[in-house]
């Protein structure tokens, strides 16, 4: 079954830039969508424009999100639908927390936005999902503040944050990279463990194309706002037809396999942002 | 948390004495005579040489220093036998002009001075904040910039100005108000606000500009921060994502300029107070400094200094408590 | 053998970390805790390690922006660290760096033309070669002399800093993470640029990066850094073919592969935990605390690094070469349909 559709999306910003020009995605629920593309590509405009979170720009085109049409829905309505069945995170988790307050009271915060609960009840979810995305001695980190958590510690809290109203869809934007190499293998593995048990939908926006191919399903790759390339993920790494991908996969350097005395590099033309 | 508290009053004990040590220095090394001061302007040689020695400034500045400083703690009685006037403690000094310790006139004006200080605050900063807040809600629009230009405007009128056009608006031409008095709140309420408000509107005129535009310059930084957009991301109602998410990180340096512009209130609006006549710590200075009584003026400058290191230490107690981070360098 | 271009003996650096009004000496951290390199001429060391590793600071040691708490640092034979007045000019021009932020590190009032002729300015030399064939070296254009760095995009910009650090003919160049604030195809674009000119010129480079594919691609010998340390060095293929400290093999598991199948079927050691406190650092081993071989033996005792092979170092008690299973080799599936 569908859960997101996305049609013909367009998002001009007031500057006169075209961030995403007619962008087609899919996502079937509990699979897992990998979009990636560079910066520049408008990978993470299309996912403030789903959520409605964009500022000074005109979004045109369709979003659908379980048969319910998004774009011009009224605030109240997209609202209601932001955490509770949509929810996000972002790459620097720091920024992204609010530092005047404890971080139980943030998760709890979401949950109590669209549950009739009292704080009592929202600090107990907070302290479970603080335990379930692995972070020791639950109880007493609810009480601190975001400044005494380490970076992927962090990223656990806003992993923590968004599942707790156990969303149908969670769009991670670039999740993983402000994080160290070895602290992002925690933080996959806790994304890939989550989703077996929950059976989120999940929309990976990335640059990394090790990241998608571990835990994505399909594939979108997106150079200048537009979808150049999609299928499943095996199609797309093994029997890529697109240029720009095939460039996009050949110029990482690699810890494994053959070395080549020069990366391959692409023929289009830098991206500025 | 306690330790913290602790170090920085333990730290403002000593800003204060070295403020009083720098104070006590310059007036020592003004060329005008404490004495001749004391005397007023008829006075034989013989009467000022008693004098000094009343004073007790034929001592070096280092006893003179030690004995003001003493004079604070325990109190201090100039002159011997029949002519002795005792200044209990804490003694800043003896007015010889108005036969009072210094600290006595202190306490007495200063009710005024924290009627018009709290006043005006409570006034400019409903009104600086407000705007502030709204203006950077509605960047661009008409409002944003008829608040700014408005803002500019209270913000460069001098205080003398716009207390005498208020003076001649309000009682002189309309006669909405009696001049301004000195009338405690405890006695007659509407008396008192009668009297304060101008000084009050002369005041929040000047503030709530200031606090208009930083208010709005750190609504907008933090309207564009990260997590506003969590906030709205987690689905919250917009109010709440403003009142919690934005403004509250947007009034910590408030409170810091807060503190900082009330300190300096409290120990005297010497212009306001002149203008309207009212007797407040700022009119004394005022007065002092017209009739050179020299003991007043440096009471009055030690006493405002405290004001604002005190003022300086709570803010930063205040910032401690508000800002995690902070409390947790502390 | 002759003397290394560059070798660096047992390198501390410590940071004093102060408290309060009275800045009292609450501890320090030591960012860099007994540190030696050795760099030949026309080889790339790379240094790898996460962030907190210390692997900066070893950057700004080794071109003396800071000065070490102990140890030595010698060019070409010559003692550098003894020296009380500044860098010698001859060493200071053997000796060039490029930055992580192409942008910040260039200054935006000047033309590329006065960028690039500053070194000689401060040398007190006259350029070599004009500004535009330096330019046209690094893949940029005659013309982008007269422009401001604001006019270039981030790929370009970096390109420029490689001018500035060529235009007096380095021996060693030091790249602290040069290309991770790129796209990964303006990445692949510096790496091989690096190659080409390390070829050209007969450059060495210290290359230091997060990344541990871009050090792969560029290095000839590899130091892998931990909590302020060196844990394990080898020459390339035998650091990413069999190291043999636990924490190497976590670096390299942790890597994502752009493989869909090597990548799930893949083995994964997840270190638990995060990286402890330079303030605080753990008695013994310093990676003790996250070690999934850790015994007693490691808190009490700090293991040196010491060779297991030519060439091969290992600061573990208990190296083992990565097995078979934990070895990453392209899946038989995806090199099939690869070839397809």
């Amino acid at each position: 079954m569908t859960l997101l559709t996305v049609r013909d999306l367009t998002v001009d910003f007031a500057s006169g830039a075209r961030a995403v020009d007619g962008l087609e995605l899919d996502l079937a629920a509990g699979s897992v969508l990998g979009v990636v593309g560079e910066s520049g590509s408008g990978k993470s405009v299309t996912s403030l424009a789903i959520m409605g979170l964009l500022r000074d720009a005109h979004v045109t085109g369709e979003v659908r999100f379980d048969g319910q049409q998004l774009t011009g829905l009224g605030g109240r309505a997209l609202r209601r639908l932001r955490g509770d069945r949509i929810a996000m995170i972002f790459q620097d988790p720091l920024s992204c927390l609010n530092p005047y307050y404890p971080v139980g009271f943030q998760i709890a915060e979401a949950y109590r936005a669209h549950r009739r609960a009292g704080r009592r009840e929202g600090h107990r979810v907070a302290v479970r999902m603080l335990d379930r995305v692995g972070i020791p001695e639950p109880e007493r980190r609810a009480r601190a503040y975001p400044h005494e958590f380490s970076g992927g510690m962090r990223q656990r809290v806003m992993i923590a944050m968004a599942l707790c109203l156990e969303p149908d869809l969670l769009i991670a934007d670039e999740p993983t990279t402000a994080l160290d190499v070895t602290v992002q293998a925690q933080i996959l593995e806790l994304l890939r463990e989550l989703r077996e048990q929950s059976g989120t939908a999940i929309m990976l926006i990335t640059h990394d194309m090790g990241v998608v191919a571990g835990l994505a399903d399909e594939v979108v790759v997106m150079y200048g706002g537009r979808a150049v390339e999609r299928g499943p993920v095996r199609e797309v790494f093994y029997r890529p037809r697109d240029t720009y991908t095939k460039g996009l996969l050949a110029c990482v350097p690699r810890v494994d396999g053959p070395l080549p005395d020069r990366l391959p590099t692409l023929s289009t033309p830098e991206v500025t942002a | 948390m306690i330790l913290y508290v602790l170090r920085r009053l333990a730290a403002t004990a000593l800003i204060l004495l070295v403020i009083c040590a720098a104070t006590f220095a310059i007036f020592y090394l003004m060329p005008a005579d404490p004495a001749q001061g004391a005397c007023g302007k008829a006075c034989s040689p013989e009467r000022i040489a008693e004098i000094r020695t009343t004073l007790g400034l034929n001592h070096s500045v280092v006893v003179q220093f030690r004995d003001y400083l003493v004079g604070i703690v325990a109190g201090r009685t100039y002159g011997t036998g029949a002519q002795a006037v005792h200044c209990p403690a804490p003694c800043l000094g003896f007015s010889f002009q108005t036969d009072q310790p210094v600290w006595l006139m202190l306490t007495d004006r200063l009710p005024v001075s924290i009627s018009i200080a709290l006043g005006a605050a409570v006034l400019w900063l409903l009104v600086g904040v407000t705007a502030g807040v709204i203006s950077a809600l509605r960047r661009g629009s008409l409002w944003d910039r008829a608040a700014m230009t408005a803002a500019l405007g209270g913000v460069s009128l001098p205080v003398y100005f716009t207390a005498l056009v208020l003076q001649y608006l309000l009682v002189v031409k309309l006669g909405l108000l009696p001049y301004p008095q000195a009338i405690p709140l405890t006695a007659d309420p509407v008396g008192w606000v009668q009297s304060m408000v101008m000084p009050w509107i002369t005041l929040a005129m000047l503030y709530a500009g200031i606090y208009a535009r930083i208010t709005r310059g750190e609504m907008l930084d933090s309207l564009g921060q990260n997590y506003v957009r969590t906030a709205r991301a987690k689905g919250l109602p917009e109010p709440t994502v403003l009142r919690r998410h934005a403004l509250r990180p947007a009034l910590m340096p408030i409170v810091t300029i807060f503190g900082m512009d009330l300190g300096a209130l409290l120990g005297g609006a010497l212009i306001t107070e002149s203008v309207f006549g009212l007797p407040g710590v700022g009119k004394l200075a005022a007065d002092a400094i017209n009739s050179a009584d020299q003991p007043v003026i440096l009471g009055v400058t030690l006493f405002a200094a405290a004001f604002v290191v005190i003022a300086n230490v709570a803010v930063d107690l205040v910032y401690a408590l508000l800002d995690p981070r902070v409390r947790a360098v502390g | 053998m002759n003397a290394p271009l560059l070798e660096a003996h047992d390198l501390v650096k410590r940071f004093p970390v102060r408290h309060g009004l009275t800045r009292r000496l609450a501890g320090h951290v030591r960012a860099v805790d007994g540190v030696s390199l050795r760099v030949d001429a026309g080889e790339t060391l790379g240094l790898v390690g996460e962030s907190g590793c210390g692997k900066s600071t070893v950057a700004r040691l080794l071109t003396r922006l800071i000065e070490p708490t102990s140890g030595t640092i010698s060019v070409a034979g010559r003692e550098l660290t003894t020296m009380d007045e500044p860098l010698p000019r001859p060493v200071r021009r053997d000796l060039q760096m490029i930055f992580q932020d192409p942008f910040s590190s260039l200054n935006p009032r000047q033309t590329v033309r006065q960028i690039l002729t500053a070194p000689y300015r401060y040398q007190g030399l006259t350029p070599d070669e004009p500004v535009e064939d330096l330019l046209v070296r690094v893949g940029l254009r005659p013309e982008h002399a007269a422009r401001y760095p604001h006019e270039f995009s981030g790929g370009q910009a970096q390109r420029i800093g490689i001018a500035r650090a060529l235009a007096l003919r380095p021996k060693l160049v030091v790249c602290d993470e040069p290309v991770s604030a790129l796209d990964v195809s303006v990445q692949a674009q510096i790496l091989n640029l690096l190659k080409d000119l390390q070829q050209e010129y007969g450059l060495a480079y210290v290359f230091i990066a997060h990344d541990l594919g871009a050090v792969r691609q560029i290095s000839t010998r590899v130091a892998v850094m931990y909590l302020g340390t060196v844990v394990e060095t080898a020459d390339r293929d035998t650091l990413y073919g069999s190291a043999a400290h636990p924490y190497t093999h976590a670096l390299l598991s942790a890597v994502p592969l752009p493989d869909p199948d090597a990548e799930r079927a893949r083995e994964r050691i997840v270190l638990r935990g995060d990286l402890p406190s330079p303030l605080t650092p753990p008695s013994g081993c310093p990676f003790r605390t996250r070690c999934p071989r850790a015994a007693d033996r490691c808190a009490t005792e700090r293991p040196a690094l010491s060779p297991i092979a030519p060439g091969h170092e290992v600061a573990c008690h208990y190296p083992e070469p990565l097995t078979e299973q934990m070895s990453v080799p392209l899946s038989e599936s995806s090199a099939e349909e690869r070839t397809s």
